[in-house]
This record gives C-alpha cells, sequence and structure tokens, in this order.
C-alpha cells in the first residue's frame, strides 16, 4: 500500500507540473513536449489502478497519433519560436483577473462535489458489468464493448470516418500547373487525334513541330 | 501517507481539469496551446471516469473512456486541418489577430 502511495503521488505530481507547462511554456514545441509527458504519467497511472488496456491505447492513441499530429502541425505552421507570451497582452488586459477569478470557481466547485461526495455501495448493486478478479482487463472489455455497446462502437467509427473525410476536404488543395493522370481522356482517345499518316516525298524528309 | 481513496483520484482530475480551463482563458498568442488545453480537459474527464469505473467495480466508466478517447482524437485531427486551412488564408493563428467574424 505504502508503494501504491508513493507512485501515485510521484506520477500525479509529474502530470500536475506538466500540465502546468503545457499552458506556461514560451515555446510551442515545449508545450508538445510536456503534453506527451503528461499522457504518459497519466496512462501511468491507468495501469496502476488496474486498467491496463485503456493505459496501453492511451500510451498509442495520444502519445503515438494526436501528439505527434500537434507536433506536424506546429513544425509545418513554423510557429514553434513564435512568443507564447500569455501574460502580457497589449490589447485588453482585463482577461486575466477574471480568468483566474472564474477557475478559481470553477476549481473550488470542482472541490466541494469531490469533498462533499458519499460513496452508497447498494446503490450500484444492479449494474451486471462488473469487474471480475478471474479474466484480464482487455478480455472484459472486449467481452462488453462487442456485445452490449457494439452499435455505440460503430458509430464512434463513424465518426472516425467523418473526421478522416473532414480534414481531408478542409485540408485539400487544388492547385494548377501540375501534370495529372486523366484515366478518362486516356481511354477516350481516337485514332484521328493520335497518330496522322504523312506522305514523305523521296530526299526530303519532313519538318515536324511538336 | 494514507491509502489511495476515490477521491485522490477526483482532486487529480478536477486540478488538471482547472489548469486546461486557465490555458483556455489566458492563452492570447498561440491556437493550438488552446487545443492541447482541451485535450488536457478530456483527460481530466478520463481520469475521473476510470477512477469510478475501478472504485465502484462497475466497467462502464473504461468503455466510456474508449469512446472519449475517439472524439478527441477526432476533435484534435478536425481542429488541427482548421487551424491550417486558417493559416494559409490568413499567415496567422494568434489568437489576437484571429477578428474576421468581427464585422
Amino acid at each position: 500500500m505504502i508503494a501504491h502511495s508513493i507512485f501515485f503521488y510521484f506520477f500525479s505530481l509529474i502530470a500536475i507540473v506538466s500540465a502546468i507547462m503545457v499552458t506556461a511554456s514560451r515555446n510551442t514545441v515545449h508545450s508538445v513536449f510536456f503534453l506527451i509527458l503528461d499522457f504518459i504519467s497519466i496512462s501511468c497511472l491507468f495501469i496502476m489502478i488496474g486498467a491496463e488496456f485503456l493505459g496501453m491505447i492511451m500510451l498509442i492513441v495520444y502519445v503515438g497519433a494526436v501528439a505527434v499530429l500537434f507536433l506536424f502541425v506546429v513544425m509545418m505552421l513554423n510557429v514553434a519560436q513564435q512568443k507564447n507570451e500569455w501574460f502580457s497582452s497589449e490589447k485588453n488586459s482585463t482577461h486575466i483577473p477574471i480568468g483566474l477569478l472564474v477557475s478559481l470557481i470553477i476549481f473550488l466547485e470542482l472541490i466541494v462535489v469531490v469533498g462533499g461526495w458519499k460513496h452508497k455501495p447498494e446503490i450500484l448493486n444492479s449494474s451486471t458489468l462488473a469487474i471480475s478478479k478471474e479474466i484480464t482487463n482487455t478480455h472484459l472489455i472486449g467481452n462488453i464493448l462487442y456485445t452490449d455497446y457494439i452499435h455505440l462502437f460503430q458509430i464512434s467509427g463513424m465518426i472516425l470516418l467523418v473526421a478522416m473525410i473532414g480534414a481531408i476536404i478542409l485540408t485539400f488543395k487544388k492547385r494548377d500547373g501540375l501534370k495529372r493522370q486523366s484515366y478518362l481522356k486516356q481511354i477516350s482517345r481516337e485514332r484521328a487525334e493520335g497518330v496522322e499518316v504523312i506522305k514523305v516525298k523521296n530526299k526530303e524528309g519532313i519538318k515536324f513541330d511538336v | 501517507m494514507s491509502e489511495i481513496s476515490l477521491g485522490h483520484y477526483l482532486s487529480l482530475g478536477a486540478i488538471i481539469f482547472t489548469i486546461g480551463i486557465v490555458g483556455i482563458f489566458l492563452n492570447r498568442k498561440n491556437i493550438i496551446v488552446i487545443l492541447m488545453s482541451i485535450e488536457l480537459i478530456l483527460l481530466a474527464v478520463n481520469i475521473n471516469l476510470v477512477s469510478f469505473s475501478i472504485f465502484m467495480n462497475d466497467l462502464t466508466g473504461q468503455i466510456f473512456t474508449l469512446f472519449i478517447l475517439t472524439v478527441a482524437a477526432a476533435e484534435a485531427a478536425i481542429g488541427l486541418a482548421i487551424i491550417v486551412v486558417y493559416y494559409r488564408n490568413s499567415g496567422t493563428i494568434r489568437v489576437e489577430e484571429i477578428d474576421k467574424l468581427k464585422g
């Protein structure tokens, strides 16, 4: 239990510090790196409390895909060196105290909710999706995800498909000056426009302009 | 050190959620950092769902975390595509200079 406490405080301290650094870092590339660190420490926490599959999925999806996507965009847009001076705004500086006040109120409300919440075990006994200790976490999730939640699973696949199509359509730009292959043109070529028979006179040859 | 309870995990989720909110409110320079703050908020929600799922012995929270992960990935892809298009059109993604809808 002591080791559990030590690891919890270790990983959550790293997660909180790197979350602060994500918003406060002056360089956007550093923000992405701290975001990766945050995801890794949170997935370590997930693995620690017994949600192994989700921890690994978070590593794959967030660190492997989303964070790399962020890095890609940051480097492609060339805004990495653009200073992220979020404390010094020239136009209106009233947003800083108001934003801090609202955030503080939100935090206090969350703490009040967490502190005043009581767990009544007899309320949740109707659930049939209990975690059993005999089979692994991945097996359990697979058992439920492909049976009870199959429609939601399919719909999430549709969401990913729509997101993919949307991203492609948004960033697709038709450029001039590129030589493209057109199958329709290739197939519909006729003999008349492709080949020409020329009578060549003896000892004169032809001049041919392309 | 006392035993780690559900309240510890919920407090961690609340702290990371608030940091994400602060990042959205106070950021004035770079819109990509706002997208990263949204990712932080979704991460805090995931922490809450997984810890409830573990401590209340109910697997539904982990399933919903999977769906939130899917939606977060789709949202990041769409948001970054919009940012790329905006940068291509106007040459800046500074939050203070994005005021084309102001009329």
